[in-house]
């Protein structure tokens, strides 16, 4: 139930004279629940980060364990005179230390994997969008089928089909991901193409990788930043769930999902904690990772730019 | 006030008194509040609108024309309201009326039409849906009865096989199809007023024509009076009884289109009417009005038009003008009316 | 109409018939159809038999009409682990699964239609805003997490739903067993079900207030209140019809999703559906019964498909009408 307004010409390009960046950034501070996402965020990395330096124990060094400790509730004293701030699990492992150690293979994870799809997924959507034709064709109806999926789905039959470990829950991810990226650049480059600064580029007669990179691809990047964002939140909570089905990560690289699946089993006679924090941790990550996500796309979006 | 009987075609040559006023609008103002400032859409409009008569609405886009039909509707939203003014449809103080009363006003009483009739119909709902609710919103009537009544109107504005068409979706009629069954909502409930907000505009030019005709004659058979919006100064020429001009916000020049067109007082007219390429020698340059539309956030003090006008002067910077009589009889807003 | 129904019919078995053709170049052309299908503690009789009767000493065309037919006529070989048809067995956890996945479904749309069409009609009000922070939380939260913590506050802390497990089951229409009818059933479900609800609740929520808020702009909305239409007759036809289109459309396609995520929410609730089975075959090895986990879950989803298709079909006229003549 709106009128449109009366039209008024735009107000004067004073900000043209702000760098991209400064005008992104105080566009995007501007939100104050972005502002507590990104704060969050960079909690989260920096724990993840200095988890050897801030943890009060090291979890996994078997030297610094005694099973007598385990299952004690949230601030409990423990032997070395300390504070076990978060309770201890089974194994008699500080939970907050393990948090702190689970955050960063959860992160790592998640982030290598995101990096390499977003690699794979770039170069098979860029591909796609400058040569058309058949290329493009072959590689969108791959995309559309994969995307078709539910992504557990495929990680599980990979998983399945490939086995265990670090590198071939990293690959599932990558597997999954790619798609998505690949979408998203040949959408915009499908718009940016038709724009005159190809057409300039091609009468120049630049060299295709060069058109592709130096000028189609800087330009496809902003609805890219915000997939990204999406897809790293994504990648830690797919990797948490495999690990918790215990099909991700080995015991030996303890993500926040292990933790969490090591706790299932207490839940049910009370000692809450073992899941519970390990979880809050994960939570944390992904709405945080949301929220900045959210303002990146309201921020970015040229439709909304005046 | 004489009121002439109901067969006599109001011509070019009466004068509003002819007509008793259906619609009466006194100093309107309707403001929009928005964070970069006031935007004054429409600013002390005043006008009437007799039984029958058909009133042309002429002005460029951003003049306030359309906010000032959407004013009589009701249709100002958020962070639009209207702040000041007196309208009066046929003994009714609109302004006076509550939300509820408001909407029993429209489409009833006072009916609008709107310029792109593909985006006015809903695509997914049938014809007679459309048709129906319109009458059922304002009336207890059988559904059997207005369907009846929705294939009358639809006869009416010349739409073949009604039966068929009422029983379509709106994606399958043409432009000018669609536009008709507009009119013909518009029509359902016999109002004592239609605002047409460009109605033509999105349409081509034979498909104009023909609506314009169609209107005219419904307009004079039911002596339903008639507000014709426009940007379009040809066809206010041969459609209109009467023609208000609007800039930023503001009319300009009101009088009998006869008057208005041959003698313009207010240079803005003289300018509009200049520009018409008919009116212009084969083989010379197009004239045009200099300068563009002001913002209407930062609009300059005293005249808007001051800025684009030759024959300005210092007294049109310090106060807007007022309402005067122009040298010809009708009224005009300016310090300087034209004599010619 | 039913022409419509025809074509997208016959796409989809074309369809069917390359995602089978998928599958079996997986299993019996890249994979080592020996290992997958046979059981590996079989000693050489009767692996030797099994690869008789697998045919997998036979060309490989061959090999694919095999592998069809046993499709078509459910044998997809043994379950390792519980030595009956693997085929059967999914089929037998299929009602479990889809009892929680259309639950689940209903929640979403029951909630998240009315929440999002609240918050698209008034996005500044406290309860809008509310709604839409909720929704963020609603696909932030690791699924996982969320039905451990439900249980943890509903089961242990305050003891009034059962942890796990499905509840009695009757059987509808005489064939299918199903635990919703009773309130023991329900007692069971419900955790399970709001779970697997939370991620499209929050989708939908989402979706529903962009596409009123969306039409909130569109001409026909200023249209009808020119006629002089009620605010529940322009809310509840004119704008609903509109955006229900792309949303019986998403829920359509996400419904296959929401079947494929069940196999999360039933590892949680230990709830006996297909995809409990599956992550158990998978951590057993029990391959013949991931193979027909996979078909049985692409011919659902191919199904769903050609569902979703139909239903636009019959919603927007748009496609309906030209679509006939075409």
């Amino acid at each position: 139930m709106r009128t449109v307004l009366p039209e008024t010409p735009a107000a004067p390009a004073e900000r043209a004279a702000e760098s991209p960046f400064h005008r992104i950034a105080t566009d995007f501070l501007s939100n104050p629940v972005a502002v507590v996402g990104l704060g969050m965020l960079m909690l989260v990395v920096l724990a993840a980060v200095f988890a050897p330096l801030i943890s009060p124990q090291n979890p996994y060094d078997l030297s610094q364990l005694d099973v007598m400790d385990g299952r004690l509730p949230p601030g409990s004293k423990s032997p070395t005179g300390g504070t076990f701030w978060l309770g201890t699990d089974d194994q008699g492992r500080d939970m907050l230390s393990a948090i702190f150690y689970g955050l960063r293979i959860s992160l790592a994870v998640g982030a290598t994997a995101t990096v390499l799809a977003l690699i794979i997924g770039l170069s098979a959507g860029l591909t796609a969008a400058y040569f058309g034709g058949k290329t493009e064709t072959v590689i969108m109806r791959i995309v559309d089928i994969q995307l078709s999926f539910p992504a557990i789905l495929i990680a599980l039959i990979l998983i399945a089909v490939l086995g265990q470990g670090t590198g071939k829950v990293i690959a599932a991810l990558v597997t999954i991901q790619w798609a998505y990226y690949a979408r998203t650049v040949r959408s915009a480059a499908l718009v940016e193409k038709r724009k005159e600064y190809m057409e300039a580029a091609r009468c120049l007669a630049l060299s295709p990788v060069r058109i592709v990179f130096r000028h189609l691809l800087p330009n496809c990047l902003p609805p890219m930043i915000v997939v990204a964002t999406v897809q790293v939140a994504a990648a830690i909570a797919l990797e948490a769930t495999l690990s918790f089905l215990g099909l991700g990560l080995p015991i030996t690289e303890p993500s926040l999902g292990l933790l969490i699946a090591n706790g299932y089993q207490y839940l049910l006679s009370g000692k809450y904690w073992i899941s519970f924090f390990p979880g809050v941790a994960l939570l944390l990550t992904i709405v945080s990772i949301n929220l900045v996500a959210d303002q990146l796309r309201d921020v970015l979006n040229p439709r909304l730019q005046k | 006030m004489t009121t002439l009987a109901n067969d006599v075609a109001p011509g070019p040559e009466t004068t509003a008194d002819a007509h008793p006023a259906v619609l009466t609008v006194e100093g309107l103002r309707t403001h929009f509040f928005t964070k970069a400032g006031v935007v004054k859409a429409v600013d002390d409009v005043s006008f009437t609108v007799g039984r029958g008569e058909v009133l042309g609405l002429v002005g460029e886009s951003g003049s306030g024309k359309s906010m000032t039909g959407y004013s009589l509707m009701g249709l100002i939203d958020p962070p639009g309201r209207i702040v000041d003014g007196r309208i009066v449809l046929d003994g009714t103080d609109l302004r006076a009326l509550n939300a509820e009363q408001l909407r029993h006003m429209r489409g009833n009483r006072v009916a609008m039409i709107f310029q792109d009739p593909m985006m006015t119909l809903n695509p997914v709902l049938r014809i007679d849906v459309q048709m129906i609710e319109a009458i059922l919103a304002h009336e207890a009537v059988g559904k059997a009865a207005a369907r009846a009544r929705a294939r009358e109107a639809l006869v009416r504005v010349g739409i073949p096989s009604p039966d068929e068409r009422l029983e379509a979706y709106p994606h399958q009629f043409s432009g000018g199809m669609r536009q008709r069954v507009a009119i013909a909502i518009a029509m359902l409930n016999s109002p004592d007023l239609i605002i047409a907000d460009e109605p033509t505009t999105a349409l081509d030019v034979t498909i104009q024509g023909q609506i314009l005709y169609e209107m005219q004659k419904l307009t004079r058979e039911t002596g339903t009076a008639l507000i014709w919006i426009t940007h379009d100064l040809s066809v206010v020429a041969g459609l209109a009884d009467r023609v208000c001009v609007m800039y930023a916000g503001r009319i300009v020049e009101q009088g009998t289109t006869e008057e208005v067109l041959s003698h313009p007082a207010h240079p803005y007219t003289r300018g509009l009417l200049d520009s018409v390429p008919a009116n212009n020698e084969r083989g010379q340059r197009l004239k045009q009005i200099p300068g563009m539309t002001p913002s209407m956030l930062e609009l300059p003090p005293g005249c808007p038009f001051r800025e684009r006008c030759t024959y300005a002067t210092v007294e049109c910077a310090s106060s807007p003008p007022t309402v005067a009589i122009g040298v010809h009889g009708h009224t005009v807003r300016c310090f300087h009316p034209l004599a010619a | 109409m039913l022409v419509f129904i025809i074509r997208r019919s016959m796409q989809s078995v074309v369809v069917l018939l390359i995602m089978s053709l998928l599958v079996f170049v997986g299993v019996f052309a890249i994979g080592n159809p020996i290992d997958i299908l046979i059981n590996p503690q079989a000693d050489q009789i009767d692996r030797e038999r099994a690869i008789a009767a697998l045919g997998l000493d036979k060309p490989l065309w061959e090999q694919y009409l095999v592998f069809l037919k046993g499709a078509l006529t459910g044998d997809l070989g043994r379950s390792f682990v519980h030595a009956t048809s693997a085929l059967g067995l999914i089929l037998q956890r299929m009602p479990a699964t889809m009892e929680l996945a259309i639950a689940a479904m209903l929640i979403a749309v029951v909630l998240g239609i009315p929440l999002g069409l609240w918050a698209g009609l008034r996005p500044n009000g406290i309860a809008g805003r509310t709604i839409m922070a909720g929704s963020i939380l609603g696909f932030s939260l690791p699924t996982f997490w969320v039905g451990l913590m439900l249980i943890m506050v509903f089961s242990v802390m305050l003891g009034w739903l059962p942890s796990t497990g499905r509840g009695p089951t009757t059987l509808l229409f005489g064939l299918i067993p199903v635990s919703f009818l009773s309130w023991e059933g329900l007692r069971h479900l419900i955790m399970p079900a709001t779970n697997l609800a939370l991620f499209k609740l929050a989708l939908l929520i989402r979706l529903t207030r962009a596409g009123t808020r969306e039409s909130l702009l569109q001409d026909y909305v200023k249209f009808a209140r020119a006629k002089g239409l009620s605010n529940s007759r322009v809310i509840g036809v004119h704008v609903l019809r509109n955006i229900l289109i792309p949303i019986v459309t998403v829920i359509g396609l996400e419904f296959g999703s929401v079947i494929a995520f069940a196999i999360v929410t039933e590892s949680v609730f230990a709830w006996p559906g297909m995809g409990k089975l599956l992550i158990d075959s998978i951590n057993l090895l029990d391959r013949p019964v991931i193979v027909s986990y996979l078909l049985v879950i692409v011919t659902l989803f191919i199904f769903i498909n050609l569902i979703v298709d139909v239903l636009y079909s019959a919603l927007d006229p748009r496609v309906r009408l030209t679509d006939s003549k075409g």
